[in-house]
This record gives C-alpha cells, sequence and structure tokens, in this order.
C-alpha cells in the first residue's frame, strides 16, 4: 500500500534531482548546440542550446582542414593505445609481489611506491629531469612515459589480488612444480581480469584526457595530441579576438579556426569518453572503492 | 654461507623480485629522480650546465620569491580555495549521496549516477570550453541571452577578476561532486539494513532515520577523508585554475594559485623567474609533505585503520 503513495518529499527529491541532472549535462548541449549552426547564426543570435540555423558547417570545416585535426587524433589515440598497454602491464606485475605475503622484499616496494604518494619533487625539478636528464622534450614518449607508473593504481590492483585470489590456488600450483612467472601469467592474470580492466580503463581515461604533458614538453606542433591542439585554439582565438578588437574589425576572424568548428572539435575529442564510461562506470567505482579498502 | 643463503633467497625471491623491477625503474625515473632534482631551488639553474652542475646560490631564489607581492597572493589564494572546496565539498558529496540512496526506483537512481559522474569524465580543456560557452563575450550565453533578458549590461568576464572566485568554485563543484559522492555510496551501502527496519518499527520518519543512522554512519569515513584532503591542501588542481580562466593575466589576483604560478614561472623568459619558480615548488612539495605527514598523524591517533600508513 505505502509503496504507492506519492510523498511530498518524493516529489521534491525527485525534481531536485531531475534538475542537478540537467545542471550536469546543459552545457554540453549547448556546446554540441553551437557545433551544429554556422557562424552568420552564431554571430547574429550568439550561442544557443537549439541551432537556430542548423549547419553542418563546422564539421565539414574540421574534415576539410584534416592534417592538423587527424593528426592530433592519431598522436591521442597511439599514446592512449601503447600508454594503457605498458602502464596496465607494468602496474600489474609490479603490484601482484606486493599481495604475496610470502614475498620477502613485500615491504620495501610497498613503502617505494607509497611514497611518491607522499612527496613529490614537484613540476620544476620533473621538467629538469624529463628535459635536461632524459631528453624526452618533444619526443611522442614524452606523452606516455610520465604516466606508466601510479602509486594509486598499484594499490588497487594489489587490493584486487588479495581479494580476488586464494592462496591456496598458487601453492596447488606450485606443488605441480609451476614457476612463478607460469603461474602469474597463465592462471593470476585470468582470475584478476575485472582488476585488470579497472585499471586500464583509469589509464585510457588518463592518456585520452592529457594535456598536462604537451603543456610542459611539446613545441611541435605535429605532436599536439587532440586535448592540447584544442587548448592551443583556444588561445589562439583570445589573442586574435584582442587583435581584432584593437584593429576594431571583426573581419580577421571570419576566416580563422571558427567558434563552431571548435565546439564541434570539443565534441569530436569527447563523443568517445561519453559513450563508452557509462558501460565501464562499474568499473571505475569499483576502482574507487577497492582503492580506499586497506589491506 | 652467506653466499648460500643469498643464492637460495634470490632463488625463491628472484622471479617475484624481477616482476617489480620494470615498475621499480619508472618510479626511479620519474618519481625518485625529481626528489633530488629539488635541490635545484637553492642553485642558479642554467639550461647549458643541467641540474647537477648549475651553481649553488643559497637562499636567494627564496629571497625573491617571499619578497614578490605574488608569494602572498598565490599561498592565499591556494589555501582559501582549497579550504573551500574542501569543506564545501564535504557537505555536497555526502547531500549528494544520501539523496541517491534515498531514491528508491533503482532505475531513477542508477541513471542519475550516471549523469552526476559524467563531469568527472572530461578533461579541464573540454571544461573551459563549456565555460567559454557561457561566459564569451560576445556570443556567450550570458552575455547574449540571460543579462539582456534581465535588461543588464553584458559583463567582461575574462578581464574581471571579483567574478572567478564565484566561477570556480561553481565548476569545482560541478565537475567533482558527483564523483566525490561514489565513495560515500558505497559507505552508506555498507549500513546494515536492520538497522532502518528496526528505526522503522520504532516510528522513526525517513529525517530521522537519515539524521540518526545514515549521516552517524559516515561520520567516520567523512573526518579521514577531510583531514587527508587537509594534507593536500598544497596542491591545487591545476587545470582549474590554468584552463577555466584562460590562463588569462588580468584575472591572476584571484585565480593565481601555487602550481599555476610555479608553472607560468618556469615557461617565462623572465631573469631569475625559474629560480622563482623553483623556490615556489619547493615550498609546496615541502609545506605539502609536511601537512600529509601531521594530518596522518592526526588520523592515526583517532583511527589506526583508517590512516595512509
Amino acid at each position: 500500500m505505502k509503496k504507492h503513495k506519492i510523498s511530498i518529499g518524493n516529489i521534491i527529491l525527485y525534481s531536485v534531482y531531475v534538475l542537478i541532472a540537467a545542471a550536469c549535462i546543459y552545457p554540453l548541449l549547448v556546446v554540441l548546440g553551437v557545433s551544429f549552426t554556422n557562424e552568420s547564426s552564431i554571430s547574429e543570435y550568439g550561442f544557443n542550446v537549439i541551432p537556430k540555423m542548423f549547419s553542418l558547417d563546422s564539421y565539414r570545416y574540421i574534415i576539410a582542414s584534416k592534417s592538423t585535426i587527424l593528426r592530433a587524433y592519431g598522436v591521442t589515440i597511439f599514446v592512449t593505445v601503447i600508454g594503457t598497454v605498458i602502464s596496465t602491464l607494468v602496474v600489474a606485475l609490479y603490484a601482484y609481489p606486493l599481495s604475496r605475503k610470502d614475498f620477502k622484499y613485500r615491504k620495501i616496494f610497498t613503502f617505494i611506491a607509497f611514497f611518491t604518494m607522499l612527496f613529490s619533487g614537484g613540476t620544476v625539478a620533473g621538467y629538469m629531469v624529463t628535459t635536461g636528464v632524459l631528453h624526452l622534450k618533444n619526443s611522442i614518449w614524452v606523452l606516455i612515459l610520465p604516466y606508466v607508473m601510479n602509486a594509486w593504481h598499484v594499490i588497487v590492483m594489489r587490493s584486487f589480488y588479495t581479494m580476488s585470489i586464494p592462496s591456496a590456488i598458487i601453492e596447488a600450483a606450485q606443488i605441480d612444480g609451476a614457476n612463478e612467472y607460469q603461474i602469474y601469467f597463465r592462471i593470476i592474470m585470468q582470475l584478476s581480469l575485472p582488476g585488470l580492466a579497472t585499471i586500464a580503463l583509469f589509464s585510457t581515461l588518463t592518456y585520452w584526457n592529457d594535456w598536462w604533458l604537451p603543456l610542459l614538453y611539446i613545441t611541435d606542433s605535429k605532436k599536439y595530441n587532440l586535448q592540447y591542439l584544442l587548448q592551443s585554439m583556444i588561445s589562439n582565438i583570445q589573442n586574435l579576438t584582442e587583435n581584432s578588437a584593437q584593429m576594431g574589425s571583426a573581419n580577421l576572424l571570419a576566416n580563422v579556426p571558427k567558434e563552431g568548428a571548435r565546439m564541434a572539435l570539443c565534441i569530436i575529442a569527447t563523443a568517445p569518453i561519453l559513450f563508452v564510461y557509462p558501460f565501464f562506470q562499474k568499473y571505475f567505482i569499483q576502482g574507487l572503492t577497492v582503492g580506499s579498502v586497506k589491506e | 654461507m652467506k653466499k648460500k643463503n643469498l643464492a637460495k633467497d634470490l632463488k625463491k625471491n628472484g622471479p617475484l623480485l624481477s616482476m617489480c623491477i620494470p615498475g621499480l625503474i619508472f618510479f626511479i625515473l620519474f618519481s625518485y629522480l625529481p626528489m633530488f632534482g629539488i635541490i635545484i631551488a637553492f642553485k642558479q639553474y642554467r639550461y647549458d650546465l643541467g641540474i647537477w652542475a648549475s651553481p649553488w646560490n643559497g637562499l636567494k631564489n627564496f629571497e625573491f620569491m617571499f619578497s614578490s607581492p605574488d608569494a602572498w597572493i598565490i599561498t592565499r589564494n591556494t589555501i582559501a580555495y582549497n579550504l573551500l572546496f574542501i569543506f564545501g565539498g564535504l557537505v555536497l558529496n555526502v547531500a549528494m549521496a544520501i539523496g541517491l540512496s534515498e531514491i528508491r526506483n533503482k532505475f531513477f537512481s542508477k541513471t542519475m549516477q550516471t549523469i552526476v559522474i559524467m563531469p568527472h569524465f572530461l578533461s579541464y580543456v573540454i571544461v573551459s570550453f563549456l565555460v567559454l560557452a557561457f561566459l564569451h563575450v560576445e556570443n556567450g550565453l550570458i552575455n547574449r541571452t540571460i543579462l539582456p533578458l534581465l535588461g543588464q549590461e553584458g559583463i567582461d568576464w575574462y578581464s574581471n577578476p571579483k567574478y572567478w572566485p564565484y566561477i570556480l568554485v561553481i565548476v569545482n563543484f560541478w565537475k567533482t561532486v558527483g564523483y566525490g559522492s561514489v565513495v560515500y555510496l558505497a559507505g552508506i551501502a555498507g549500513i546494515d539494513t536492520s538497522l532502518y527496519e528496526a528505526a522503522k518499527v520504532d516510528g522513526a520518519n525517513r529525517w530521522q532515520q537519515i539524521r540518526y543512522i545514515t549521516i552517524p554512519a559516515l561520520v567516520p569515513l567523512m573526518i579521514i577523508l577531510t583531514i587527508l584532503n587537509v594534507g593536500k591542501i598544497f596542491n591545487s588542481d591545476f587545470g582549474l585554475f590554468y584552463q577555466v580562466p584562460l590562463n588569462t593575466g588580468a584575472l591572476y589576483p584571484t585565480t593565481n594559485v601555487i602550481s599555476t604560478y610555479v608553472y607560468n614561472m618556469l615557461m617565462s623568459a623572465g631573469t631569475g623567474s625559474v629560480g622563482m619558480a623553483s623556490a615556489a615548488a619547493f615550498y609546496q612539495s615541502v609545506v605539502g609533505f609536511i601537512l600529509v605527514m601531521t594530518t596522518n598523524l592526526i588520523v592515526r591517533k583517532k583511527s589506526p585503520e583508517n590512516a595512509l600508513f
């Protein structure tokens, strides 16, 4: 009986959440709306959620100016795929011995990982080492290597091993004469697939959304990734607007990377993530909660 | 005798040890070398000489940095914003989690959760575009649609620092609250349901159940997460303060924090700016470390199982 009663409290609760959800999505809808209109409509009506004049100009512009954008897309995909594979493998391998109670050096290696969460050399020292000692400036690898190891991922992965692998399995395999590598690659990896998936997803998100490493280390525009290309477009437009304001003419802006095109690029850079994350949400949430469980 | 032990030890632990090696190399190159590189704060950095060979110059970098008016502004901004984010975030995260858990319709609550954590998956570059769509001086939604409706003049958002504390706070909560509620939602899921049933039998309404069961059950988690966040108070979210205001110089009085100051000084061509950047970075790392250690000590006293170490 009670279940069917619609209380005022429930109406308020549901309405509040509908409003919150709208607030979350609305900004994206504006960008989407702007990407589907043309420049003259923008200058006439400004940005709008529902385009006053529907147009695919922005997307045509992007496809036509293919070299820069396709290249940036290529950089992002390369870095994301290679980075995720390397990072997942290195993290998973590092975390496994830390989950083994019988590993003599467990404490030291746990501490080595853990200490990086407490203290860091900071931006300047990191920059000096990466450019001056490792000579990685303007190398494509500088977009990958600094994010390979991550103490937080190590801890999440270790928790997954501890939770999902009964030590009896390892002992049984040892009795059967399997060595540690065989045990790991044939048995453990299979059993910890959800854990691997979780950190692979964290890592994919990190690489795909990264603009920090190119901001620090990339000046060669051929190695811009999508996010950084977008960022550089926003600053270019800022400069252009300032210049054109000084010169008192908007003509300068008419042909250069247009408002709509930038918004369209924004959509293109985000769409893959937005389409995919709801399906993997479970893993992100699991990773977040697993990581906060202490051993 | 000793040799034999070592050989035995290696045979037993060697394979597991070898699995740690690749990760160890990455930690050394990208975490531990920079930790030693922090001595650069006490040197006059020369690009041709590198970290180790550059000449020492004592505390000069710190003197320059702390005597500039920036030192106070960036420290104030960093601490003030982070305190607001920590305590405002605490209230909003918990409220969001309790609200979601109170929604009885599973499909609705799952859909809501998916939507509210969405902003977490956007990079700050994308977020800066979303903000620009609202605040763009000529075409933005606010100047072009909302303010004219109210009969107001358009505002030049990107040259007026006074608006930015509000903008940054809103953007921060927009991006972080959904994801921040996940941990609390897990906490709520872990509460023994028999408590609620007993409360219902005693005639407690939903507010009373939240007030006397849910919130008290979350308090330990709230305390721990807050203390740990206070430990990270010197590390601002660089993207929020750099990307969202489009790194506009005119806005620095309210948008410059230690992290953005360090980056801008590092990239600046001015004389001594690298030195000031390294001094500020050192200040950030060391004070940050002391704060983390202190807060962890407090957590360990209060509830050892929640301490970081």
